[in-house]
């Protein structure tokens, strides 16, 4: 039942402290999904509808290159991670793939259900836009490290 | 006021400490494309060498040259030596090329060994970038063997690619184990690799360990240890809970030469493992 994803979403490190009108809102473009092994949450450039809360598993977000064999893994999300940023921004298109590597068990959001609410209040629009920031701040300081390629040899 | 937490160090070099100790080639192994573990055996089978985990030695090769090289075996099988080092320079170079039973010298132990005293009773989360596993490892003997002295213990490892992960077969033998937890992702994944593929600073908030009673060793490029250490408070793990090893251009070990100052840190003599509140302003002050 969709009201039951409301304790779950408030537990969530990202909406912490979240007021529970603004997370009760959110249940309502909220839905229970799972994945299983080697199903593709998402391709691509695919429209972009729907953000992942991930409860359980590992997602394996990847860019398809011709000369690297396949499917390059830019990264791994797991557990109390989410997964997709690109509802927020027009024109909602994917830029990766996303394949479950192991039974993934997540709270879908439908990212136009939310747009359309925020856009009606706009405190649950901020609420969301300063957690997404920040979750935003924190990926682009993790790639930037990753750029920096510290294990490279420094002769 | 600064709080002194830095361990003790009982093991004190050899009296003369500028006098290399002959010590013969008994095992050598490549790990990864550019780094290569060696066991050293005493050449005189009576010579005393004991050492604590995070110290390091001069490693001589006759004709060549010294380098500082972290031990990174077992202590407890003193006084056999396991040395793991990246190849980087005339010394290692020259050194990668000897063979079993080649002989080396060795001045040591030099430095501060990681906190084991102090992190008894605590949680122990050990943070290593790239070839930094290597100065952990003997903190990971140490805590196996003595495990009920311990709380969880948490490895926490991150390299570049996959082919760059050192100790493989020993990094299995420890995942499978009920009483500790491996953690383990690489910066770019390679094909076939369905690990974790991300900055080793993103394990950090999902480790299972309990902040307030942790103490935490870091041990890896400096950059990824400052960050280790912030994504470490961040989750609650006290200040002066923390531990780093620094590297610096080390020459005499004991503190004469200078070549390693940092500030009023000498990391030869009081390093390289310093309690991270200690080095913290020194991490971030450029030009040192």
């Amino acid at each position: 039942m969709v009201s039951d994803l409301g304790p779950y979403l408030a537990e969530h490190p990202i909406l912490e402290g979240m007021r529970p009108e603004h997370i009760q809102l959110m249940v309502g473009c909220a839905e229970n999904v799972r994945f299983h092994p080697e199903e593709y949450l998402f391709r691509e450039g695919e429209k972009s509808d729907r953000f992942y809360f991930l409860r359980h598993g590992k997602v394996s977000l990847e860019l398809y290159h011709p000369k690297g064999g396949g499917a390059m893994v830019v990264q791994t999300l797991g557990e109390g991670d989410v997964i997709g940023w690109s509802w927020l921004f027009p024109p909602h298109y994917r830029n990766l793939d996303g394949r479950a590597t192991e039974l993934v068990r997540a709270i879908a959001l439908d990212g136009a259900c939310l747009r359309g609410k925020c856009e009606a209040d706009h405190e649950l629009g901020y609420e969301i836009m300063k957690r997404f920031a920040h979750l935003m701040e924190k990926e682009l300081q993790a790639m930037q490290l990753r750029l920096l390629d510290m294990y490279a040899p420094t002769h | 006021m600064h709080q002194l937490t830095e361990p003790a160090v009982d093991v004190a070099p050899s009296p003369d400490v500028m006098l290399p100790h002959r010590f013969r080639i008994d095992k050598y192994r490549k790990d990864t494309a550019d780094t290569f573990t060696v066991d050293l055996v005493p050449v005189n089978p009576d010579q005393p060498f004991m050492y604590q985990p995070g110290q390091f030695n001069m490693i001589y090769i006759f004709g060549v040259g010294e380098a500082p090289i972290s031990i990174s075996g077992d202590p407890a099988t003193a006084p056999k030596l396991v040395h793991t080092t990246r190849v980087v320079g005339t010394v290692t170079t020259a050194m990668r090329g000897l063979g079993v039973g080649h002989e080396l010298g060795i001045r040591g132990p030099f430095g501060r060994p990681w906190p084991t005293d102090h992190a008894r009773g605590h949680d122990v989360v050990l943070v290593a970038g790239g070839i930094g596993l290597a100065p952990l490892r003997p903190v990971l003997y140490h805590v196996l063997a003595n495990r009920s002295d311990y709380g969880k213990l948490v490895l926490l490892y991150g390299t570049r690619t996959p082919a760059d992960i050192l100790y493989q077969r020993e990094l299995q033998q420890w995942r499978s184990r009920l009483d500790m937890e491996v953690f383990v992702t690489v910066d770019r994944a390679t094909p076939g690799w369905r690990g974790n593929v991300d900055v080793v600073t993103t394990l950090i908030p999902k480790a299972p360990f309990d902040p307030l009673n942790t103490v935490a060793m870091i041990c890896g490029p400096e950059i990824m240890m400052r960050f280790a250490a912030i994504g470490l408070l961040k989750r609650g793990v006290p200040a002066n809970h923390l531990y780093v090893s620094l590297e610096r251009n080390m020459k005499c070990a004991v503190g004469f030469c200078g070549h390693c100052q940092l500030s009023r840190e000498f990391v030869c003599r009081d390093g390289p493992v310093f309690p991270y509140d200690r080095v913290r302003d020194l991490m971030m002050t450029r030009e040192l």
